[in-house]
């Protein structure tokens, strides 16, 4: 089935500034959905859709169930372990599996870059990237945005910094191809050992100095750094980091203007941002989660065939109930 | 085996670069060798004539870098499956690297090779034996014997040798022998877990990159250990600009440094990756338009002695995966001329002489094989392509078992018609 998407959302890159703002438009009534004493509308009612998560995650995974059920989709859950593909099956055998069975969607979770595309070439059930190696995670991106877009009431023209690991985030990706699409200013800052060495490429303002970040920015998006990084020699120490890169409320006090703090989670409170910041009066981190439902929601009744302008009689017809 | 009809090769273009042949005229085969070439020659009784106007004739091509899997993976290549490939693309003998399973390491796997090409018919086949034991980059494998065995190279091919004392100790050793050392040229820490080039194209699709610097570090070392030496290394599949003016640097110096480039590094860029396209995917990785520009250039100015195809077949299910867990190498020897042709050729970079050259002579001479020349009274390993005739490749009909090819679909203009290797046909396109 062709929607306004296609039939698959792999991520951020190839789609339109109308695509997204479709997207984000159509989370708006959804919000209201989870704010309800019963959570729940008809609009995915009789469609199946598999979580398949080759990789641990609760926080997207619940998100992605919660948007489901919120829609009454029927849902089956399968981790990577536990299941045939820690028997060596592959994906593409995994998948064709699954969709004997008749499936509607799959949303997948996959430590390589570029398997949500390669599932999606490969069945016809629609898919949805909840996160590839280090490719993209559009949802997270499509969340980050509308938190920006709810607080700064646009996203033309603002000021985005992407601060960390950007070499091995595929948050950042997809936060850099939306947001430019959008016409906001995208930056990064981190350490040069975690930036792509095309950096330069990819149409952002490279940041040595968090200070410089903070004076520039409107709104930061301060990455997870994966502990791993140090053992791996990309950085010296988490202390360090913390020290140099790290964002403190010392350091938003100078900022020439208030600041929105976002972060995907989960964090790593003291390394890349200090708790008085995450739980301080600039953080919208929590909103992220919150938006996180209503954009999977919006994007499972887009990819299903809904239609932008009906997605509020959707909404209503649960109010029928 | 009885000695095949003589063939009379009637009205082609016979283009020899060994020596300076480039002219209208016909070729006659007998007994295995070629007994005259150029000029109006009336053929003997008996003689089978081949009309061979408006194409090219020329000594056989050289591949002095091929796989061909056997031992080991017998479901994706056999000596005998690779060379039938090798023949449908003109090549009239190959090498086979060793990383096979096992590791052609000593006499007896190199006897068993050449068995298997005696047995097999087609295309020459020469074993290239390991540099170290079972391509450990630790103890150096038992060379001499090697060659003894019929050997004709050592290389640890598929894996850099990082000991720069143990490149050093062999490039000395093989003086002994004469031969070459043909190193894979990639700095292990750095191209670690690497699937493409580093660059835009990477970091857009989130795979690791392999820098070039991987590899020319190594190029570098390599020079200098030659000069240390004395002993001839030859570098394996170059893909960067770089590379290409660090072996300009050894060359002008006089180091006794060799070349190879593949086909595809040629031809396409890392953009042939497009989304996750693993059928370019190999190492070293395609790179950037900058980088094909100097290879072409260093193919024209001699910087670059040889075209070596790197044929790496492997089942398609291997190639049916996620892109980083898919394994490097794609098909080669029967898309060789075509790719070559199309990317130097047809776009006036080089001559057909120069081409041919680059395939067959030199191939030949740098590795010492037979071959490489049309002279009165060389075996006969001839190769006639029409340089003019477009195809469109088709990969479910080539003689090799591999089908990872980037160029499936694609038309190229260039066509390899009929092989002869010691004077017998050993391909002849339908038609």
């Amino acid at each position: 089935m062709t929607t306004p998407l296609g039939k698959d959302l792999v991520g951020l890159e190839h789609l339109s500034r109308a695509q997204i703002q479709l997207l984000l438009d159509t989370a708006e009534p959804f919000k209201e959905i989870s704010e309800r004493a019963i959570k729940k509308v008809p609009t995915l009612r009789g469609k199946t859709i598999v979580n398949l998560f080759f990789e641990a995650s609760t926080r997207t995974r619940v998100s992605f169930e919660f948007a489901e059920k919120r829609l009454s989709a029927d849902t089956v859950n399968v981790a990577a372990s536990g299941s045939s593909v820690s028997k060596g099956e592959t994906l593409v055998d995994t998948a064709r599996n699954l969709e004997a069975m008749r499936i509607d969607m799959v949303v997948i979770r996959h430590g390589s870059s570029g398997a949500a595309r390669f599932l999606g070439e490969r069945i016809e059930s629609n898919v949805i990237n909840a996160g590839d190696g280090t490719h993209e995670h559009p949802t997270q991106g499509l969340l980050d945005m509308l938190t920006l877009r709810d607080n700064l009431r646009r996203l033309d023209g603002i000021r985005v910094c992407i601060c960390g690991d950007v070499l091995h985030s595929r948050v950042a990706r997809s936060n850099i191809w939306g947001l430019r699409t959008m016409g906001a200013e995208v930056a990064v800052c981190g350490p040069r050992s975690l930036l792509p060495s095309a950096i330069g490429e990819m149409g952002v303002t490279v940041f040595d100095r968090i200070e410089q970040a903070i004076e520039w920015a409107d709104a930061l998006n301060i990455l997870r750094l994966q502990l791993e990084r140090m053992s791996a020699g990309y950085i010296p120490s988490l202390r360090e980091y913390n020290r140099v890169f790290g964002v403190t409320l010392e350091r938003l006090d100078r900022a020439p203007r208030e600041l929105l703090i976002l972060h995907p989670g989960p964090m790593n409170r003291g390394v890349e941002i200090d708790s008085n910041v995450a739980d301080g009066p600039h953080s919208v981190i929590l909103d992220q989660v919150t938006n996180g439902v209503a954009v999977r929601m919006a994007v499972l009744y887009l990819l299903a065939g809904g239609r932008a302008d009906l997605a509020e009689a959707a909404q209503r017809a649960g109010d029928d109930r | 085996m009885s000695a095949p009809r003589p063939v009379l090769l009637a009205g082609g273009r016979i283009v020899d670069p060994s020596q300076q042949l480039d002219a209208i005229g016909d070729v006659l085969v007998e007994d295995g060798k070629v007994t005259r070439a150029g000029g109006k020659i009336a053929g003997p009784e008996g003689a089978r004539r081949v009309d061979c106007s408006g194409k090219v004739v020329s000594p056989g091509f050289v591949d002095v870098h091929c796989h061909l899997r056997e031992p080991g993976r017998e479901d994706v290549e056999t000596i005998a499956s690779g060379a039938r490939a090798a023949a449908a693309g003109g090549f009239t003998a190959v090498c086979a690297m060793p990383n096979t399973d096992p590791v052609t390491d000593n006499q007896a796997a190199v006897g068993f090779i050449i068995r298997q090409a005696q047995l097999a018919g087609a295309a020459r086949v020469y074993p290239i034996g390991a540099i170290s034991v079972g391509q450990r980059g630790e103890a150096m494998a038992e060379m001499g014997e090697m060659i003894g065995a019929g050997a004709v190279a050592v290389s640890d091919d598929g894996k850099p040798v990082v000991s720069a004392h143990l490149m050093r100790t062999t490039l000395e050793y093989a003086r002994n022998f004469g031969i070459p050392v043909a190193d894979h040229c990639e700095e292990p820490t750095l191209a670690a877990g690497g699937a493409m080039n580093e660059g835009i194209v990477s970091a857009r699709l989130g795979l690791k990159g392999i820098p070039g610097e991987a590899e020319e570090i190594m190029v570098i070392r390599d020079i200098l250990l030659a000069r240390l030496t004395g002993g001839h290394v030859h570098l394996c599949h170059m893909s960067t600009r770089g590379s290409v003016e660090l072996i300009r640097w050894g060359k002008d110096r006089g180091i006794n440094v060799t070349a190879e480039v593949c086909p595809h590094h040629l031809h396409l860029t890392e953009e042939a990756v497009g989304q996750y396209n693993t059928n370019a995917k190999m190492n070293p990785p395609l790179r950037t338009a900058a980088d094909v520009e100097a290879l072409q250039q260093a193919v024209k100015d001699g910087t670059i002695d040889v075209i070596a195809t790197d044929h790496a077949p492997h089942h398609y299910d291997e190639k049916e995966r996620e892109f980083a867990d898919a394994p490097n190498g794609i098909v080669g020897l029967e898309t060789a001329l075509a790719v070559v042709n199309t990317a130097l050729v047809a776009s006036r970079i080089i001559s057909v002489h120069d081409l041919v050259n680059r395939m067959s002579v030199l191939p030949a001479r740098i590795f010492h094989l037979p071959g490489g020349t049309l002279r009165a009274g060389a075996p006969a390993d001839v190769t006639v392509f029409d340089p003019a005739e477009a195809w469109t490749v088709d990969a479910t009909r080539f003689r090799t078992k591999g089908r990872n090819s980037p160029w499936s679909g694609r038309e190229l203009t260039g066509r390899v018609h009929l092989t002869l290797v010691r004077g017998a046909v050993a391909h002849e396109l339908a038609g």
